[in-house]
Parts: C-alpha cells; sequence; structure tokens
C-alpha cells in the first residue's frame, strides 16, 4: 500500500520531498509563477538541484488533497478499495489503469459526483486542503464549484458559445455586470487557447464547433469559476491527434495554476503530461509516483507489464 | 446507464414530423448512413446476386415508404381542396365578410364567422393559460423530483387520461364543472376579481371560460406525458455538466434540461394547442353555443368546430351548408398557420440558443 510516508521513500531519488525552510533561506524565488491576481502561492517556489527537464514547482508542492483508506461501493459492488494518496498542488497527476479498474470512480470521489448515484457509498475519507469533503456539515456544490470536471466525451450546452463558458458564472453569481461577465468570458476563452477560433462567433451555436473545439469549450466552462482543482476523466480520448495535442499542451499552461488530476489510457499521455502518475488495477491503486519513476523503474510487477502492454 | 435513458424515450404521442426535431443535432449527423460499401466494391462481387437482392430490398421498402410518405400529402391536399370547392358559394356571396361579420342567421341566410373563430380561439388559449404551468410543472416533477415508483404510477394514470374520450369530459364538464361554476367558481371569481371585465356579467356556469377549464383538462395529460418524456431522453453527461460546475439539482433541472428538452417541449404545448383547436364534443356540451363576442369569461360562446358538428344536419339550403364548409376550411387554414408559426418558433429558438434537442 502506498503511504505518505513510503510514498517520499519512492521519491528518495529526487531531492527534497518537504518543504525545508532551512533550504528556502538560500534558494531564489522564481518570481514569475504568481497567480493572475498578483498573490504568491501558498509554498515559496524554489528552485533546487532538479532531474533535468521537469518543473521546478513540483517537488515542493503543498498536498492539495489526500485520501485515506478510501473505501467506494456502488450498492455491493466495491469498486475503490483502500486508497490512500496525496495530491499535490499545481502539478498534473495522471491516473493509468485498464479499464474498469475504478479510475472514473476515484476521480470523481473527488468533487462528489458520485453522490448522484443511487446506491453509492463512500467510506474513509477525502481531504482538500485538510478538510474532509464527506464531513456532515460539508457542501457539496460548494465543493464542486472548487473543484472543476472534465468529461470523456464532451458535453457542451446547446447553448451559443458565451452561454456555455458563462453558465457556472451566472449559477454562482460571480459576475456583477454584464461587462465583467464579458470579460471573464474572453479571459476564460483565452486561457483555454479557444478564444482565436471563437470570437467572432460566441453567439452561435456550440455544437456547431468541432470535438476538440468543444471539449476546449468544456475546460473553458469549467475554468470561468475559477476552481482550484480539475478533474479530467480521459478528456482526449475521442480526439483526434491534433486536438489531443492542442489539450496536452494546454493542460501544461493550466498546471501552473491549477492542480490537475488527469485520467487517461493512453500512457504516452500520462507520461507527456504528468508529474505523478498513479496506476490502478481492479480498485485498488497499486503504485503511485513520480512519473518519469513509474515509467521507467515501476517497482511492481503489475506497473510494468501494464506499461509494457502486457495487459489492459 | 445512459444508453439506457435515451432508450428509454419513445414518442407515444408524437405526430412524425415533431419526432425530428427531438434528436439532437450531433446526432442525426452522426447517424447519417454510411457510404455504401458496395460501390466500391470489385465488379465481381456487384453482380454476384447476393448484393443485387439488397438492392432490389432497397428499392422495394424506399417504393413502399414513398407511397406512404406520399398518401400523407395525397390526403392533406384534397381535404384541402374538397373544404374549398364545398366553400366557393359562400365565398362567392360574402368574400372577406365572412370573416369580419358577426351575425350568423339561418333565416335570412346572413352568415359571418368572427364569433366563432373568437369562440375558439378564446378557449384555446384558456386552456393553454391554465394547462402549460400545469402540464410543465408536474412533468419536472415526475421526470426530475418524484421517487420512480411514485412517477410510474402517476404516469400510468395520466396516460389513461389522456385516451380517455372526449365526450366523458363533456359530461364531466355539465355534471361537475358547470354546477361548480355556478355555484361557487364563477362567484368566488367575481368576488375577487369581479372589477375585471373578463368576469364581469352574469353568470351561468356554461360559458367560454368553462369550456377553456375542460379543455385545460383534456390537453394537461399531452403536455404531462411528452414532457416527461423528454425531460428523461435528456442525456446524464448534460446534468452531470451542470452539477460540476456548482449547481443545484434545480438549478440544473431549470437551465440545463428544460434547455435540452425544450423544442419537445414546444412540440407538446402545440400539439396540445392542436388538440384544444379541433376539440368539438366536449366544448359544445359546456359552451353554451351562443354566437356572440363577450369581453366576460362567464358569457356563454361558440366555436367553429361546435357549430359544424351541430347544425350540419339540419342546414337546409345550399348556401347554409357552404357556409358551415368555410367555416371548416377556416379551421383548417387556422390549424395550419399556427403549426406553421409553432415551427417557426422552435426553429428560432433553437437556432438562437443552440442546435441541439
Ligand atoms: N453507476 C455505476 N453503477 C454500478 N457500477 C458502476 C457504475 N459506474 C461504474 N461502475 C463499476 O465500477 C467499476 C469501476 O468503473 P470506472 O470507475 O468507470 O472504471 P474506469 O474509469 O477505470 O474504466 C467498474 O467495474 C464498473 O462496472
Ligand atoms: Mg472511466
Amino acid at each position: 500500500m502506498i503511504t505518505p510516508e513510503n510514498l517520499d521513500e519512492q521519491e528518495s531519488r529526487i531531492p527534497q520531498m518537504r518543504f525545508d525552510p532551512m533550504q528556502a533561506e538560500e534558494a531564489e524565488e522564481i518570481p514569475q509563477l504568481k497567480t493572475e491576481n498578483g498573490q504568491t502561492p501558498a509554498i515559496t517556489l524554489l528552485k533546487t538541484n532538479l532531474p533535468e527537464g521537469r518543473s521546478p514547482n513540483r517537488v515542493l508542492q503543498a498536498v492539495k488533497v489526500s485520501t485515506e483508506h478510501l473505501n467506494f461501493f456502488y450498492g455491493q459492488k466495491q469498486a475503490l478499495e483502500d486508497i490512500c494518496i496525496q495530491i499535490r498542488e499545481q502539478c498534473v497527476t495522471a491516473f493509468i489503469g485498464p479499464s474498469g479498474c475504478g479510475k472514473s470512480t476515484f476521480l470523481r470521489t473527488m468533487n462528489r459526483m458520485n453522490d448522484l448515484i443511487p446506491g453509492a457509498r463512500v467510506d474513509g475519507s477525502v481531504l482538500i486542503d485538510g478538510r474532509d469533503i464527506y464531513a456532515r456539515q460539508a457542501d457539496p456544490i460548494e465543493l464542486r464549484r472548487r473543484v472543476g470536471m472534465i468529461f470523456q466525451k464532451s458535453n457542451p450546452f446547446p447553448k451559443s458559445i458565451y452561454e456555455n463558458v458563462a453558465y457556472g458564472v451566472r449559477i454562482n453569481n460571480l459576475a456583477r455586470s454584464r461587462k465583467s461577465l464579458d470579460e471573464v468570458v474572453e479571459r476564460t476563452l483565452r486561457g483555454a487557447a479557444l478564444w482565436d477560433e471563437v470570437k467572432d462567433s460566441l453567439h452561435k451555436s456550440s455544437l456547431a464547433l468541432s470535438g476538440g473545439q468543444q471539449q476546449r469549450l468544456c475546460i473553458a466552462r469549467a475554468l470561468a469559476i475559477e476552481p482550484e482543482i480539475l478533474l479530467m476523466d480521459e478528456p482526449a480520448s475521442a480526439l483526434d491527434p491534433i486536438s489531443t495535442a492542442k489539450i496536452e499542451e494546454l493542460i501544461f499552461e493550466l498546471k501552473k495554476r491549477y492542480t490537475i488530476v488527469i485520467v487517461t489510457h493512453n500512457m504516452q499521455q500520462a507520461a507527456r503530461v504528468s508529474d505523478f502518475t498513479g496506476f490502478f488495477l481492479i480498485g485498488r491503486l497499486m503504485e503511485f509516483g513520480d512519473t518519469r519513476r513509474i515509467f521507467t523503474n515501476p517497482s511492481k510487477k503489475e506497473t510494468e507489464d501494464y506499461i509494457t502492454g502486457r495487459f489492459g | 446507464m445512459p444508453a439506457g435513458l435515451g432508450a428509454r424515450f419513445q414518442p407515444r404521442f408524437f405526430e412524425a414530423n415533431y419526432w425530428i426535431s427531438l434528436t439532437p443535432m450531433n446526432e442525426q449527423i452522426a447517424t447519417q448512413p454510411p457510404e455504401i460499401v458496395a460501390l466500391s466494391a470489385p465488379p465481381s462481387l456487384l453482380s454476384s446476386s447476393w448484393t443485387r437482392r439488397i438492392r432490389m430490398g432497397d428499392l422495394v421498402a424506399r417504393g413502399i415508404t414513398f407511397l406512404a410518405a406520399l398518401s400523407v400529402l395525397v390526403i392533406t391536399v384534397a381535404l384541402a381542396w374538397e373544404l374549398y370547392k364545398g366553400s366557393v358559394p359562400s365565398i362567392k356571396e360574402f368574400g372577406w365578410k365572412f370573416i369580419t361579420q358577426k351575425t350568423w342567421d339561418p333565416v335570412f341566410l346572413s352568415f359571418g364567422s368572427i364569433t366563432f373563430l373568437f369562440g375558439t380561439l378564446i378557449t384555446s388559449v384558456i386552456a393553454l393559460l391554465l394547462a402549460v404551468p400545469v402540464g410543465i410543472g408536474a412533468a419536472i416533477f415526475l421526470a426530475e423530483l418524484a421517487p420512480r415508483a411514485i412517477s410510474s404510477a402517476l404516469t400510468f394514470v395520466i396516460e389513461l387520461l389522456a385516451a380517455v374520450p372526449s365526450v366523458i369530459y363533456g359530461l364531466l364538464g355539465i355534471f361537475v364543472l358547470v354546477p361548480f361554476m355556478r355555484e361557487h367558481g364563477g362567484a368566488s371569481l367575481k368576488a375577487a376579481l369581479g372589477f375585471l371585465p373578463i368576469f364581469s356579467g352574469p353568470n351561468y356556469g356554461v360559458g367560454v371560460l368553462t369550456a377553456g377549464i375542460v379543455l385545460a383538462v383534456m390537453i394537461v395529460p399531452f403536455i404531462i406525458s411528452i414532457s416527461r418524456e423528454v425531460l428523461l431522453a435528456v442525456p446524464r453527461e448534460q446534468r452531470e455538466a451542470s452539477m460540476a460546475l456548482g449547481a443545484t439539482h434545480w438549478e440544473t433541472t431549470w437551465h440545463v434540461a428544460m434547455v435540452y428538452a425544450r423544442s419537445g417541449i414546444f412540440g407538446s404545448i402545440f400539439l396540445a394547442l392542436a388538440r384544444a383547436l379541433g376539440e368539438t364534443m366536449a366544448v359544445t356540451m359546456v359552451i353554451g353555443n351562443t354566437p356572440q363576442i363577450s369581453a366576460s369569461l362567464f358569457a356563454p360562446g361558440y366555436t367553429m368546430a361546435a357549430v359544424i358538428a351541430n347544425e350540419f344536419t339540419e342546414a337546409t339550403g345550399d348556401l347554409y351548408l357552404s357556409a358551415l364548409v368555410e367555416i371548416g376550411l377556416l379551421l383548417f387554414v387556422m390549424t395550419m398557420i399556427i403549426n406553421a408559426l409553432a415551427r417557426l418558433l422552435i426553429w428560432s429558438t433553437v437556432r438562437k440558443q443552440g442546435a441541439a434537442a
């Protein structure tokens, strides 16, 4: 089983998993990594001796989501078994595994989408920023504002492009005027790398867009309410390679500001976009750790078999 | 499970032409038939008897379905032509005055139909005003809020109601609604809203308002049943997309499911309207059958369908008969126009807000 302790062990090749204030004083800040509204992120980002080619912020990021002995049941059927994991802020965490192994189910425990399924039951806890989202006083509506979700099949509303993006903003009363709503729509569409393609047809139907554009519109729709976490369930599985590349590029951009959790059945994709990778098998999290290590030096036989294509 | 939701949907009360607009556009595109593979097959395959048989089957099927479709068109045209032919004497005699004139006098053979037009429209409008909110509200309850068991039980009853013959509703009107309106309903409306001209004047129980209420009762099952089905056919992905943005269940129903289902719901309303416009029996039993235009909804009236049914057997003389046929023609044209407007409305909202549903 993977616990917070042995997660660190697994990461032992990477120096400084934990935030160390002594180290912090010596290191220099990386100035460009400020959030859009000018606040510095909760953790000061440090330049350390990183493994080459990796984003600097991954190593020292705080834990955003963690689960403790999470079990999940569809009626009698257990879909997740004793999942313990820590997902770090401003990183991309990917989950791979054969289909039906519970990846989507796990993703959907993080925004309580499974609440909508009759007979579904959760046991154990999911903490976001240290707070249990399944606690009695926790509000799932409030939670879903903070945890956006992108679905496997793009599902824009049969409304205009503008109205799709504005939907969440309107529902949550986040814009005070038409003008500020316009601004949010433009900013978000730019953020989702869609603005240039749709700026002249904002009030046309979203269903006239191509599949890839529709999926980016769904991303824009999720971003418009400024979530902290973005859950993506096989967001590119129905798309052609070019659209997929665009989505992946977008994920790289987005991780500067969001914690991204992505489910994918495409291992190249997991290897390309993620900082951490978890491997699921029949409801269990078999292995979790640094993406490069999982793909180059997995510690479990099952993981190795899966990534080398021996099953799944 | 999502597939299951889709498969539940059967457009039971639908006219074939409403059905098309229920299919989301992307699906329509997706279900375009694939190119016929045989075309690119080698010549030896093409000439095999097997492919020929397939092709013959195609031709026969196409021919039969085409004839079926054609028959609808033929019937419509024949209907219009017969109605027109029958009303020629009346059209010649009265011209446009037939539409604008109030008198309906079989003795002096002076006919005008505005009172019937008015009666038909006003009863249908009253019926819609009452039935649409109730129908859509009930559909939302059944599709979104009620527990499964209650929902299916109620739906069963509602579909029974839709199949009750209209004369039964007429009896219900005569024995229950008319006395009720005379003794309680009308009086309390007057007490509360008597200052409005529409609720002034004597109240006999029979009248335009009572007819509108009976019509509303008759059409509400259609609206509920169809609207419920289209709401149930809204894909789960649509609701999840909304819920994932922090919308409540109700917000999701109202802003997403209703929007997705809107053309089907419009369809149910217009189907109900078409039934209200043409309803004869139940209306004639409670409306009072008096050709007049009155501001008061308590006043008796007369509808186009009712006058045709009541007077056709006793119509003596060609002109009288022809006048009745012309009313039929007007009813036909009016229904066509309203249907066209409905279509236009659906088309324009769908185009404005996005093309699904
Ligand atoms: N709504 C549901 N009701 C019952 N069982 C479900 C439901 N959704 C998923 N499952 C079951 O839970 C298991 C995990 O499914 P899922 O999380 O969708 O897997 P993955 O996303 O990895 O393909 C599967 O065995 C699936 O059959
Ligand atoms: Mg899945």
